[in-house]
């Protein structure tokens, strides 16, 4: 296993607030890497700095090696780099297999390359994957319609459309029916291995980051707090105290 | 809307534009125009509608296209026919410039900013040409005789621009079909998002500004030669007339739609026509009144509305 991202002594500032602070850590490839930390510990930043959404202000991300922190967002996602947001975003006036299509590899193409309808072939797998997610029958719906929950399993069911090599996902099963989060963590599963994507999630649901991730990174106070197995990270006195406060 | 019914308006269309300035000689001059809003309203929602970028400045390339016109047919001592075909050319090049040099400075403000920026636009390319000497100034230019019989002149603009409108239309219609419209409909959406998934949005973005400066400045050459004289604020640079009644026929008809501008084009240039005939002296008023009533109960336009109740009924 080679690391396929890298961030290395990232610190980030919005003003006064030092949002990430020095902060170091390793994506393997092929793995499922957990991100927790309690409200406010900087996750969503640090997926933001190394999406590209906010310039660093100290440190360096290396995706496959090669430095991506100068890099705009798009540059980024076309090397094979996707995020998902909290607030779920997607194309709410286009139906779901729209939204698929034009999340395809080919459509980071060139304009002349635009200028083709959708082909039969990207049809079919975008469908195949809605299915995947639980989506099919829904996909000509707009996806304005569907409701919170759906709308997150579908921006997932994009970012597999994108197929990435590395997939950031913010708080996957946040506002998804609790009976639907274990055929979640089994698409999330099967994607890592079927389909080759690594993954980075952030997640607060506790149960679900336990089970699902080969190794959780802690952050608090937008530090590295602890890192390790989920059994380690679990039974590290600093994360309980992060969560709980200090008795 | 179903496949039939989208062949039927076609036809009827095409049917009016070849046949009706024969069957109806008196009103050549106002489907001329019929064709001159359409274009207007088609290529102003492939921004507008299509790709959330609300414009007031797509007017520019008309102006452009019309003072490009003008100035050719004024200096290069051609035939008319021959000046009027390089002046398009000249016109079409110079505005997809324009659109390619102004698309890169202006198209990465969003929302009412974007808006603004355009409005601005409007009224500076005006202000230039009303006190730009080489093109007449504030007194404007007139355009050479057309050479031919009287009365084949407004037949041969009307059939001229019913052309431009076709081609835009198809052009258009072909284009919503590819994933370049997806594209234009996913900026529209969620541009960060799009930029997230790497979607190439600055060229996508100048390249749907381009095509609709193609057309503006095309019906701009002829819609010049047609009327017979340009002023740089009343006929080229329009912003308060031409360039927001571009916006506002999108917006009847329903933006983001197929048949939605075209649709809008043809009620408010009968509207006005109306006006005109049975409001004279009132018809601002009148006017100003249809765009509060679009705006207010109409803000999803015509197709928007006919899709919601369709959609009602079939839930009832």
């Amino acid at each position: 296993m080679s690391a396929l991202l890298e961030v290395r002594n990232v610190t980030k500032r919005f003003g006064g607030v030092v949002a990430n602070a020095n902060i170091s850590l390793g994506v393997e490839r092929g793995e499922i890497a957990g991100l927790i930390g309690p409200n406010g510990s900087g996750k969503s930043t640090l997926f933001g700095c190394i999406a590209g959404a906010h310039a660093v202000d100290e440190g360096d991300i290396l995706f496959e090696g090669a430095p991506i922190k100068h890099l705009r967002t798009a540059t980024i996602a076309r090397l094979g780099l996707i995020r998902t947001y909290q607030q779920t975003r997607i194309y709410g006036a286009m139906s779901c297999m729209e939204n698929m299509a034009i999340s395809a590899r080919e459509a980071q193409g060139g304009l002349l390359s635009l200028l083709r309808p959708v082909p039969p072939a990207t049809s079919r797998r975008a469908a195949d994957l809605l299915a995947f997610v639980g989506l099919h029958e829904k996909r000509e719906e707009k996806a304005a319609r569907l409701s919170f929950g759906q709308q997150k399993l579908l921006e997932f069911a994009m970012a597999l459309m994108n197929e990435p090599k590395l997939l950031l996902l913010d708080e996957p099963t946040a506002g998804i029916n609790p009976t639907l989060i274990n055929g979640l963590i089994d698409r999330l599963r099967r994607a890592n291995s079927e389909l080759g994507v690594t993954l980075l999630v952030i997640e607060h649901n506790m149960r679900v980051i336990m089970n699902l991730a080969h190794r959780i990174t802690c952050l608090a106070h937008g530090q590295v707090l602890a890192e390790g197995t989920p059994d380690e990270v679990r039974d590290d006195a600093r994360v309980l105290d992060a969560y709980l406060g200090v008795a | 809307m179903s496949r039939l019914s989208d062949w039927h308006i076609a036809a009827l269309l095409a049917l009016t534009g070849i046949a009706g300035p024969l069957l109806l000689p008196a009103l050549v001059t106002q489907f001329a125009f019929l064709w001159l809003m359409i274009v207007f309203a088609v290529t102003w929602d492939i921004l507008g509608g299509r790709m959330g970028y609300n414009s007031f400045g797509n007017i520019v390339f008309f102006g452009i296209g019309c003072y490009a016109a003008a100035v050719i047919q004024r200096d290069m001592g051609l035939p008319y026919f021959e000046g009027l075909a390089l002046g398009l050319v000249v016109g079409t090049g110079l505005a997809v410039l324009a659109a390619a040099l102004l698309g890169s400075a202006l198209l990465g403000i969003r929302g009412h900013y974007f808006a603004i920026a355009t409005l601005g636009l409007t009224v500076a390319s005006g202000e230039i040409a009303a006190g730009w000497n080489y093109v007449g100034a504030g007194s404007g230019m007139a355009l050479p005789l057309y050479p031919g019989a009287l009365g084949e002149r407004e037949l041969f603009f009307s059939y001229s621009l019913f052309a431009v409108a076709a081609c835009c239309f198809l052009l258009c219609r072909w284009l919503y079909s590819t994933r370049f419209g997806l594209a234009l409909n996913a900026i529209r959406d969620d541009h960060d998002k799009a930029d997230a998934m790497g979607l190439r949005t600055t060229p996508i973005k100048i390249f749907a500004w381009c095509i609709a400066a193609f057309f503006l400045a095309l019906s701009g050459g002829l819609a010049a030669n047609m009327i017979g004289f340009i002023d740089p604020r009343d006929v080229a640079f329009a912003g308060a007339t031409f360039g927001v009644w571009m916006v506002l026929m999108a917006i009847l008809g329903g933006k983001g739609t197929l048949w939605g501008p075209v649709l809008g084009a043809v009620v408010f240039h009968i509207t006005q026509e109306i006006f005109w005939t049975w409001l004279l002296g009132w018809q601002r008023v009148a006017l100003g009144a249809l765009i509060v009533i679009i705006v207010v109960f109409f803000p999803q336009g015509i197709m928007g509305w006919w899709a919601e109740r369709r959609a009602r009924r079939e839930a009832a």
